[in-house]
């Protein structure tokens, strides 16, 4: 049986607990129910009224009450808050469609871009990168390449000379292997390469620039030969210019490399069919190679007998032209922002 | 430019397409750049039969012209034609140089079907400034009707424009070198020029001395010819000659010129009658003066080789000749010299006196005796045949030459290791045949003698190895790997670093840039603030490339100009580069330059650069190369920098470079620039080690102090960490304020101190102890007034 009093309530709360849009009429709801006077409140000071054995059931009712009006008092705030929130948050709405704000992320220099990725060719085969002093002297520049005083081969790298006939300003970087070879005391096998700046007496002008960037390299150990560095510029240039590049050597002349050989590969712009570029022939030159002159190994204590190897060097310049399709050399040296942050992405294989 | 015509004397080549030939001539490793064909399909030998003049015109002739299988009507404005002229007829649909294709037209009424031609409209000549005067070609009586006006004419010539590399270039620019290389190329064998003469009873010893008296000429031979009749030179000598781009002049020079382009040897011919009894070749002295044939004056000195007639100078040996004894028409009697000169010191000499005659670039590369004597005789032979000369018996001769033969012996498999392939012996063989190179085979070891046309070759198997390989075919190689223990290659020493530095730049928001080495003086003379001295080149190209840069902050500038005259307005770059001073000392630099917007949004709001940023930016890279707590910033007094906007940035108490805002009277633009020296942050750091944070809760306290405007607060933070405990970890500066609410020369600074027991957590009275105590001594300190608590 049902208490009286509780069945009065029971029958408020059913008239009462309907779907409201107030949060302050919910409360308010409460307050009629659960707060200090509160009819549920209320009919707890009742059960001193209520005979002993009805006591536990009567609590029961009450409990039950309490419980239904917690449930919807719940139900109705959580309703509403969300339905604040939802409108709140439907005024903090934006344009997702307006400029993002430019983060500060610089680029690479193209050059440098183009230097990084021969590195890493060449790290992968051992190579190490070393570096060296672009103030050289003339005999690590010239004489211990076999480029003795008064040779013709100096005349086509006319040179910067910084204090008489001795100091210079590097004309390549090919200073930086012999002291490699110095300090390898014709004992420990080499593998390098030296990136870096080189000048020449040339004009600067769309193709010539009197500062550039080469990139040399020299393996010495033993039994190595022409067909050693044939598959080394293959492994190179198929990673620079895609796998359908091929590379040829032509017969050439260095100093410092006998034999020697130029390395073509096929034209980047026509892929071998023939362009202007290439001079209609398929092949571009990129390099200039060739087994290290007895001379050189031995002036550099490397007994050639027992040692042999190759040498290689490319202009990051030339480099960079064919492989971005740059005409003017002149670009390197004065970089446009703009143009620069084009280079501050990664570039398919 | 070797011409195939020419070629085609010494060796049989009429079996080979031009191209072909000039692809495996370029595969061998001479660069046939460009072949140069005069082939013109559409001209013909015609006959003028009718010449009418033009019904409507005064200057038009309307010619009747036989070309054998036709009769064309051409109208004609050339004024030298006449009935009977035997003329270059460009027939319809001839492609003429400059890709003018000839049509059927009407001339003022009249049907015209084609042209008659000039050489210049067919590029064999110079275009003539008087085109009209100079009129259509007149081939001669004996041209036939119907045949191609260029083989009549003979130039229906093939050129190869060689890219020679230079070991080659003194046997391979000359028409017989060349011979040689296609010889061996095709395994044919070359076949020299006629060089016989008959000679007069009178010898050449009995009125003529010769002495030298200088180790640079290793090798004079002079023949002497009498009674020469100066003239024109047959049309095979001009027309090889024009081919080569050399001006035909008379028959005698002709002939001197000819021989060198056939020999490579040059050859000077002095007009016997003005030089007289004596040749003396010396070393020039200091100061001696010639007048050479183009009539300007040469001073010598003594590291020139001159030809004297026992007193003055005739000729700068191997240069030019001396206007004393050159060959003009009236000349009667030649001395042919042919010698060997010093290449570097010819070298030197022309390019002192800026004289790169033709002779003086053959003997700069280097001559072999092998065609000195020959080309002397060949010279003779010509002269006879074609001027009318007597030659005397016998010639003077001094020879010092080194005759001693290069021999070089070797086995297959010396080859073998070089090229990385395996080339039979018998094939090997083939290959020294084709070079012509003597050989001989035993017990499976050759033993080759190196020609001496072919300097370039030294006594090694290296050498040989190319000759063989190259002939052998390059394509034939293998691609191997070298066969060398695995391992990764890595950056060695400073370019690790600099890798390091460049790459954590970039990721700060800096593009990196290159710039030159060289600078002008005024670019060297901006932001010393090292005061090094700088290298200045002895010779430089330009004034504006003279010195050797010891900062990058004024190349830097320039491309903040660059960019900014191009309407980049937002620019942070850096450059990394080596810089020397007078004593060579190389110093790696990364010098920074920021200016504009570090964070842009246009319409939200952005973040501009200032010195705090940059500074952040120097920050930022001494922490990340791990020197946390190691470095700090001072004011500096450069120049060029805003003297209330810089500091010198100083590692471990030593400065290491500068920071600040570009001074107004460089630049009126906000512009900030860093430098660093590398070299002093490379590799001096700790290992990177795990360290705890705080597990227990911090402690903040707030301090405020108005101080003197010129106290540095990082004096007082130092101050604050030096009084602290150890439980103080961080002291930060949160409000900075000077203005009205403080005294002009006084500033307002609040601290935020960082409380951490760091094993324990911290009782408010520990601290507010530690803290009273800090106050006190700023307080004391610095003389300052405590704001807020």
């Amino acid at each position: 049986m049902e208490n009286k009093k509780v069945l009065e309530v029971k029958k408020e709360l059913e008239k009462d607990l309907v779907e409201i849009d107030d949060l302050k009429v919910v409360n308010d709801l409460k307050v009629k129910y659960l707060g200090k006077k509160g009819l549920i409140t209320e009919l707890n000071s009742e059960i001193k009224n209520v005979p002993n054995e009805e006591k536990k059931e009567f609590g029961m009712q009450v409990n039950e009450l309490r419980n239904t009006f917690n449930d919807y008092y719940e139900k109705m705030v959580e309703k509403l808050e969300k339905a604040e929130l939802d409108k709140k948050l439907a005024n903090e709405a934006i344009d997702v469609t307006l400029p993002a704000t430019k983060l500060a992320v610089g680029a690479p220099h193209i050059l440098e871009k183009v230097i990084e990725e021969v590195e890493e060719v060449f790290m992968s085969m051992g190579f190490d990168v070393i570096d060296g002093p672009e103030i050289e002297e003339d005999k690590y520049n010239f004489e211990m390449l076999n480029i003795p005083k008064g040779h013709p081969a100096r005349d086509a790298q006319d040179t910067f000379y910084v204090e008489g006939e001795e100091m210079l300003l590097r004309s390549q970087t090919s200073p930086v292997q012999v002291r490699t070879m110095l300090k390898g005391e014709g004992k420990t096998p080499i593998r390098m390469i030296c990136p870096g700046k080189t000048y020449r007496r040339d004009d600067d002008d769309a193709s010539h620039s009197h500062q550039f960037m080469q990139i040399e390299g020299l393996l010495v150990d033993k039994d190595i030969s022409l067909s050693d560095l044939k598959g080394t510029m293959d492994v190179l240039f198929k990673r620079l210019f895609g796998k359908s590049s091929e590379t040829r050597f032509r017969p050439s002349y260095y100093q410092f490399t006998e034999p020697s050989v130029e390395v073509d590969i096929t034209c980047v712009n026509c892929h071998g069919k023939g362009c202007n570029v290439c001079k209609h022939t398929g092949w571009v030159t990129v390099c200039g190679a060739g087994v290290v002159h007895p001379n050189v190994l031995r002036m550099s204590g490397y007994d050639p007998d027992v040692w042999s190897g190759f040498a290689f060097g490319f202009g990051a310049e030339r480099l960079a032209m064919m492989k971005y399709d740059i005409n003017d050399i002149r670009t390197f040296y004065n970089t446009d922002l703009r143009e620069a942050k084009i280079f501050d992405r990664e570039d398919e294989e | 430019m070797i011409s195939l015509n020419w070629v085609k004397d010494y060796i049989d080549i009429a079996d080979q397409d031009v191209h072909e030939l000039a692809t495996k001539i370029t595969k061998a490793g001479i660069n046939v750049e460009a072949v140069v064909s005069h082939e013109i399909p559409g001209l013909i030998i015609g006959q003028i039969k009718k010449i009418e003049n033009h019904p409507d015109s005064e200057t038009l002739h309307v010619c009747q012209v036989d070309i054998g299988k036709e009769n064309l009507q051409i109208v004609c404005g050339a004024q030298n034609i006449y009935e009977g002229m035997k003329v270059v007829v460009a027939q319809e649909g001839t492609v003429l140089p400059g890709n003018v294709e000839i049509k059927k037209s009407k001339l003022r009424g009249v049907d015209s079907c084609g042209m008659m031609c000039a050489l210049w409209e067919l590029e064999l000549e110079e275009k003539p400034e008087d085109i009209y005067a100079s009129g259509i070609h007149d081939l001669d009586k004996n041209a036939p009707v119907g045949g191609d006006p260029l083989v009549y004419l003979g130039l229906d010539d093939t050129l190869y424009d060689l890219d020679i590399h230079k070991h080659r270039n003194n046997d391979c620019y000359y028409h017989i070198g060349f011979a040689y290389e296609i010889a061996c190329i095709l395994n044919r064998k070359v076949k020299l020029p006629e060089l016989d003469f008959k000679t007069v009873k009178d010898k050449i010893n009995d009125n003529f001395k010769l002495e030298v008296k200088t180790d640079k000429c290793s090798y004079y031979l002079a023949r002497e010819v009498r009674n020469v009749k100066v003239g024109e030179s047959p049309d095979f000598i001009k027309q090889r000659l024009v081919a080569a781009g050399m001006r035909p002049i008379n028959n005698v020079v002709d002939i001197s010129n000819y021989v060198m382009l056939e020999f490579g040897q040059p050859l000077h011919f002095f007009d016997k009658d003005k030089l007289g009894e004596k040749i003396l070749v010396r070393d020039a002295k200091d100061g001696e003066k010639i007048v050479t044939l183009d009539g300007n004056e040469c001073e010598l000195n003594s590291s020139d080789i001159v030809i004297t007639d026992g007193k003055n100078p005739v000729c700068i040996a191997g240069i030019k000749g001396g206007a004393n004894t050159e060959v003009d028409e009236n000349t009667k009697n030649i001395l042919i010299e042919s010698a060997i000169f010093d290449s570097v010191s010819i070298r030197n000499t022309s390019k002192r006196l800026e004289l790169p005659s033709e002779a003086a670039i053959r003997y700069g590369k280097g001559l072999s005796y092998e065609y000195t004597e020959m080309a002397n005789r060949r010279a003779c032979h010509l002269l006879e045949k074609y001027a009318g000369a007597e030659v005397l018996d016998g010639y003077v001769l001094v020879d010092n030459e080194d005759y001693s033969e290069k021999t070089l012996t070797f086995k297959p498999e010396d080859v073998d290791k070089i090229l990385g392939i395996t080339i039979s012996e018998e094939d090997m063989k083939t290959e020294l045949e084709r070079l012509d190179f003597p050989y001989t085979v035993k017990n499976h070891e050759f033993k080759v003698t190196i020609p001496r046309r072919r300097l370039d070759i030294d006594a090694n198997v290296n050498d040989i190895a190319e000759e063989i390989g190259r002939l052998y075919g390059y394509n034939n190689l293998a691609s191997s790997v070298p066969s060398v223990p695995l391992r990764r290659g890595e950056y060695i020493g400073d370019v690790k670093y600099r890798k390091l530095v460049s790459k954590r730049l970039r990721s700060l928001g800096l593009t990196e840039v290159k710039t030159y080495t060289l600078v002008s003086p005024e670019m060297a003379s901006k932001f010393k603030y090292e005061e090094k001295e700088q290298v200045v080149l002895p010779n430089p190209m330009s004034v504006d490339k003279s010195v050797v840069r010891t900062t990058l902050i004024p190349s830097l500038l320039n491309i903040y100009e660059y960019n900014k005259a191009r309407g980049v307005k937002d620019i942070s770059i850096y450059e990394i580069a080596k810089t020397y001073d007078k004593k060579y000392e190389e110093v790696s630099k990364v010098c920074g330059l920021m200016s504009g917007e570090y964070l842009t949004n246009s319409w939200n709001g952005n973040m501009k650069i200032d010195f705090y940023v940059v500074k952040g930016v120097v920050e930022d890279i001494l922490e990340y190369m791990g020197y946390h707590d190691r470095y700090s910033f001072r004011r500096d007094n450069c120049s060029d920098l805003h003297p209330g906007v810089q500091a010198s940035i100083i590692l471990d108490g030593k400065k290491i470079g500068i920071l600040g805002k570009v001074h107004p009277n460089i630049s009126k633009k906000d512009i900030y620039v860093f430098e660093l020296n590398l070299n002093s942050i490379f590799g001096r750091t700790n290992k990177l080690k795990y360290k705890e944070a705080f597990k227990y809760p911090s402690i903040e306290k707030d301090m405020a102090f108005i101080l003197d405007k010129n106290i540095d607060v990082y004096e007082v933070i130092k101050t604050i960490k030096k009084g602290a405990n150890k439980i103080l970890q961080e002291v930060g500066v949160f409000d900075v304020y000077e203005g009205e609410r403080v005294d002009q020369n006084k500033k307002s600074v609040a601290f935020n101190l960082v409380f951490n027991g760091m094993d324990r957590t911290l009782t408010d009275e520990e601290v507010m102890k530690v803290f009273n105590g800090l106050i006190d001594k700023v307080v004391t300190t610095y003389k300052a007034e405590l704001r807020d608590k």
